[in-house]
């Protein structure tokens, strides 16, 4: 099954997604990008929580629960902020990050 | 080399390329077709480790329900023919020095860790097994954050119905209405 790969393969994994995800998230100023990189990031925190119930405490379920419930959090997450992309579409014709800096008084 | 071994090259070799082309790509219906192989190739990991049912989840919940509804938003709110400007290249080293930072210290942190396994025996997952510990309120049960999840669920709903249908009314037509 998952013999002869080390847990530390899929953590070294798991990493570089993750900082690729803060890269993005860090260069990008459109904001369907920003939330392309949120969602990469989210996915390898939850590559790393199987990991870890699989090689680590394969007797119990936590990181199979805590990943299910990461992949709600982070559907719900993306239908408000694109809920809210759209609306600041409307209200300014563009989702750049520099060109949005008033807020609604 | 065995057969599982050449699958977890393959996946991780396309998760980091595909999430490094996520990132970089000028093209934004591209960098989501990108997004959404990461999130395949991370599923094919998940019917690795033995999680069928978390690999079903990811299949449709990330790939099919994240990234349709964000090739939607893209084509409401952009040209597909538009290519992004960089951004500065100052920007993109700091940023690009930050990242690396981060990952170099996380993967010393790894690799230096000893972790220790248990020695109890392997948990068969079953459907009837994930669905009962679900809804059961004992020591390995997990009905609350259930619970949680399913309201937060419905306020994420009614919060993208709520605030996507309501435009912002335009300061000139207010008095019309008031005249009427």
């Amino acid at each position: 099954m998952n013999s002869g790969i080390p847990l530390q393969y899929f953590l070294i994994l798991a990493t570089v997604m993750f900082f690729t995800g803060v890269y993005g998230f860090l260069t990008r100023r459109n904001l369907i990008t920003i939330l392309m990189s949120v969602e990469l990031i989210l996915n390898s925190v939850n590559i790393n929580f199987m990991a870890f119930n699989r090689f680590l405490y394969p007797n119990k379920l936590e990181g199979m629960f805590f990943s299910l419930f990461i992949i709600a959090v982070a559907a719900s997450e993306a239908a408000v902020a694109i809920a809210i992309i759209i609306n600041i579409y409307r209200r300014f014709t563009t989702i750049n990050v520099e060109d949005v800096n008033e807020m609604k008084f | 080399m065995a057969a599982n071994q050449i699958m977890f090259v393959l996946f991780s070799a396309m998760i980091v390329i595909f999430s490094i082309l996520t990132v970089t790509s000028r093209r934004i219906l591209r960098a989501a077709v990108y997004l959404l192989f990461v999130l395949v190739s991370t599923s094919g990991l998940y019917f690795m480790l033995n999680y069928q049912f978390l690999a079903a989840v990811q299949l449709s919940l990330y790939a099919g329900g994240i990234v349709v509804l964000i090739i939607f938003s893209i084509l409401l709110t952009s040209h597909i023919s538009q290519k992004f400007e960089s951004s500065g290249l100052k920007k993109n080293i700091f940023s690009a020095i930050a990242a690396l930072a981060g990952a170099t210290l996380s993967i010393i942190t790894i690799l230096d860790y000893n972790f220790s396994a248990t020695t109890e025996a392997a948990k068969e997952v079953t459907m009837k097994l994930i669905g009962s510990s679900l809804l059961s309120v004992n020591y390995d049960g997990y009905v609350l954050p259930f619970e949680v999840i399913s309201i937060l669920l419905l306020a994420a709903m009614i919060a993208a119905i709520v605030v996507a249908k309501k435009g912002a009314p335009k300061p000139t037509e207010l008095p019309n209405i008031n005249q009427e």
